[in-house]
Parts: C-alpha cells; structure tokens; sequence
C-alpha cells in the first residue's frame, strides 16, 4: 500500500519535472521573440496615432507616468523632434455597449487631435464595431480636431445634440467614444505645461 | 490484430466526430466559430495539441499508473498548450493575435482529454498518433463548417482574414457572398452558434439515417 502510494508520487512528480522543464526551456527560447513582437504591438499602435513626420526619437523609450482625475496612472509616450515635444499619444478608456473599450489617441502641441485608433473593445459585430478603422473611415473624423473645433458643447453624438454621426442601430458604442476623447482633450488641457515640458 | 487505420481515420471525421456526434468541446465551437478562418485557426490549434498529447500518453502509457492518470493527462494537454501559445506568440504572431485569446480554452476541451482516456491510455503509440490528428482533423473541419455557415449568413463574407491566418497565397479564398451589410446578426452573436450547431448535427444524423447506420450513440466505437 505505502509502496503503491510512493510510485504514484514518483510517476506524477517525474512527469511534472520533466514537463516543467520543458516549458521553461521553450520560454527562454521565445521569450526574446515574444518581446520583440509586443514591441512591434505597441509601435504599430503608436505609429497610428503620431505620424512619422511628427518625431525622430523614439517614443516608447519616452514614457511620463501622469495621474489622471480620477488617480489612476496613464503612461504618457513623447515625440520629440531635435528635444522639443511635438506631441503625446496615451491609452484612454470608454465604457461602450458592452463593457471597456480601449483605444489610444495622440495629440500634437497645440491640442489638435493627430489620430485616434480602438485598441480593444466587446462591441456588437456588425452594429458598434464600425469604429474601428478596418470596418469604417468614422473613426478618422476625429482627426485636427480639437477642444474648440467643435465647440465643447457640441463634443457629443447628433441625437444628444453634438457634432458627430452615430450608427444606425448603435447610439452608445460612439457616444462612448466621443465620451472618452473628450475626456483625453480635458485631460491634455489640464496638463499641458506638465505633458509638452521637455523632460 | 493489425490495427484498422481506416476505422481511426472514419472515428474521427465523421461517425464519431468530437463536435457532431459526442458532442464534446462545444465552449471553443460555440466561441469561436463566428468565421470559417477563426473555426479553422482554432481547429488547427487543438489538431496539433491533441496528435501530441496522444502521442506522449501513448508512449508512456506503461508508466502511468491508474490511480494518477487523470493529473498526468491534464499535465500533458496544459504542457502541449502551453507551448504552442509560446511558440505561436513568438513566430506566429499575427494568428496569435486572432487566436491567443482562445488557446488557453484549449485545456477545458474535454475532447482531447477523451480521446486519451479512451484511446490512447490503451493503444501502441502510431494508431494513437493517428487518433489524435484525425479527431483534431474531424474537429477542426466541424469547426470550419460551423464558422463557414455562420460568416456566410452573418456577415455575407466566407474565409474573410484567411491570410492573416494562412498567409498572403491564400488571399484569393476570401470570397463576399452577400452585398455588405445585408447578413443576419443573430448568426455571429452566441445564439448563431447554437441554431448552427444544431442545424449540422441535423444533417449529419438525416446522412446517417438514409446511409442506412441508424442513429448510433454517442462515441460508440470509442469505448
């Protein structure tokens, strides 16, 4: 019995080291990949929202960790181009029709908008997905704008009064959206001697 | 008895199909079936795992004691998974951004931990091998036939995005079947998986049915 029980552990613990380091053998082999490509990731964002004639250092080695309103950390990237910010690019986050939408937008000097592109989000195939910009140019609109192009006030969807298209069958996925670079413009506005100061 | 390939290779495909007779891995054929690409990108994924995890537990199946197969499985299949989600984050890192978010699934799926109860627990290490790809296969094909139906009806296209998943040669499989615009939601939202699914275990079943097999039980052949 007790010899049984000892050759089970054997074989389940001989089984468990050898898969183990088989595992950690591969991630040391990918894991050099795996950087690489999240890198890649995260310059393609970037090289969206700021375009390449904007900077000439590199942006992700240039982050400013601000805290927003409400306390939570925002990593802010920097183009530079010879020292001076020419713009900012960060994550902003929207509440759409089902759930968090992520998107990351970039802001030139003067507060115009350089680009917004969604990142991530849950929204209804075919109804709220058409803010992304493989489904639909709408996304686009928002770029050269800014704080007071459109007014403030008009910084909504049409059916609230504002300025921008909703989609037919989807009011909140843009509203969401409009909601959130908004709050990014605020954000901008709020901070700007902390955001274009040059360190 | 030598062993009968063409029954493993039919097990899998058809008569006892993972999706369409056992009805088994139903979370990733319901989650990710809302194109042919996705089904056919998840299918392939799981292929892969389970002719490996076949393979390993055929090999050591002397060594595997009864009382702890079942954690020695769940090791194996969780070990497989976690390498192909390394090694396709690392070399194949457009597909893994379509599919990343779905391999883990890959550990529930009841159906590779079935087949290596099942099968490969008690058979020599090349039917298992076998066994393993041809379900995978068997899978993989329900997988793609669900997504094919779904796509088609719910978006109006067919293999759309097939060559971020098999490369740029493979563009001229994305086809549009309906005008933009003019699919049924209901098919690509979780409701299409069901109505889908069910609708292909139909036809199977009336194929069954007029071949004259009658209606077998689930997994029949594999116990």
């Amino acid at each position: 019995m007790k010899i049984d029980s000892l050759r089970h552990a054997l074989v389940l613990g001989a089984f468990c080291l050898g898969f183990g380091v088989v595992m950690a053998v591969t991630k040391n082999l990918a894991s050099d990949d795996i950087d690489a490509r999240a890198l890649e990731d995260r310059l393609n964002s970037l090289g969206q929202v700021l375009p390449a004639d904007h900077y000439d250092n590199n942006p992700l080695a240039d982050p400013l960790v601000l805290e927003d309103g409400e306390g939570h950390a925002l990593t802010i990237y920097r183009a530079r181009k010879e020292g001076k910010v020419t713009g900012v690019a960060w994550e902003i986050r929207g509440s759409g029709y089902a759930g968090e939408m992520k998107l990351m937008m970039g802001i030139d000097a003067e507060g115009r908008l350089l680009g917004v592109r969604v990142l991530a989000h849950k929204e209804t195939p075919g109804l709220g997905d058409k803010i992304e910009v493989k489904k639909g140019d709408w996304i686009l609109r928002f770029t050269g704008l800014s704080l007071g192009d459109p007014p403030a006030e008009r910084w909504k969807v049409k059916k609230d009064g504002g300025d921008f298209d909703q989609f037919a069958g989807a009011t909140i996925t843009p509203r969401g959206v409009v909601k959130a670079i908004r709050g990014g413009l605020d954000f901008f506005d709020a901070n700007k001697t902390r955001l274009l100061e040059a360190n | 008895m030598a062993t009968d390939y063409r029954r493993i290779v039919r097990d899998g495909m058809w008569d006892s199909n993972g999706v369409l007779a056992m009805l088994l891995g139903m979370c990733p054929a319901m989650a990710m079936t809302t194109s042919a690409t996705n089904g056919l990108g998840m299918g392939l994924a799981t292929a892969v795992v389970m002719a490996a995890s076949s393979f390993l537990v055929a090999l050591f199946r002397k060594h595997i004691t009864q009382e702890v197969r079942i954690p020695v499985y769940i090791l194996i299949v969780a070990a497989m998974v976690t390498l192909v989600d390394l090694a396709m984050n690392a070399w194949l890192h457009e597909l893994y951004k379509v599919l990343g978010l779905f391999i883990p699934l890959i550990v529930s799926n009841c159906l590779p931990l079935a087949r290596l109860e099942a099968f490969a627990a008690k058979e020599p290490v090349l039917p298992s091998l076998v066994d393993g790809m041809f379900m995978g296969l068997g899978f993989t094909v329900s997988l793609t036939m669900i997504g094919a139906v779904r796509e088609i009806t719910g978006a109006g296209t067919l293999f759309a995005d097939a060559s971020l998943l098999l490369g740029p040669a493979f563009h001229f499989l994305e086809t549009r079947v309906l005008p933009a615009d003019t699919g049924m939601l209901v098919m690509i939202l979780p409701p299409g998986g069901f109505l889908v699914t069910g609708l292909l275990i139909v036809v199977k079943r009336m194929l069954d049915v007029r071949a004259g097999k009658g209606i077998q039980m689930a997994g029949a052949h594999s116990v």
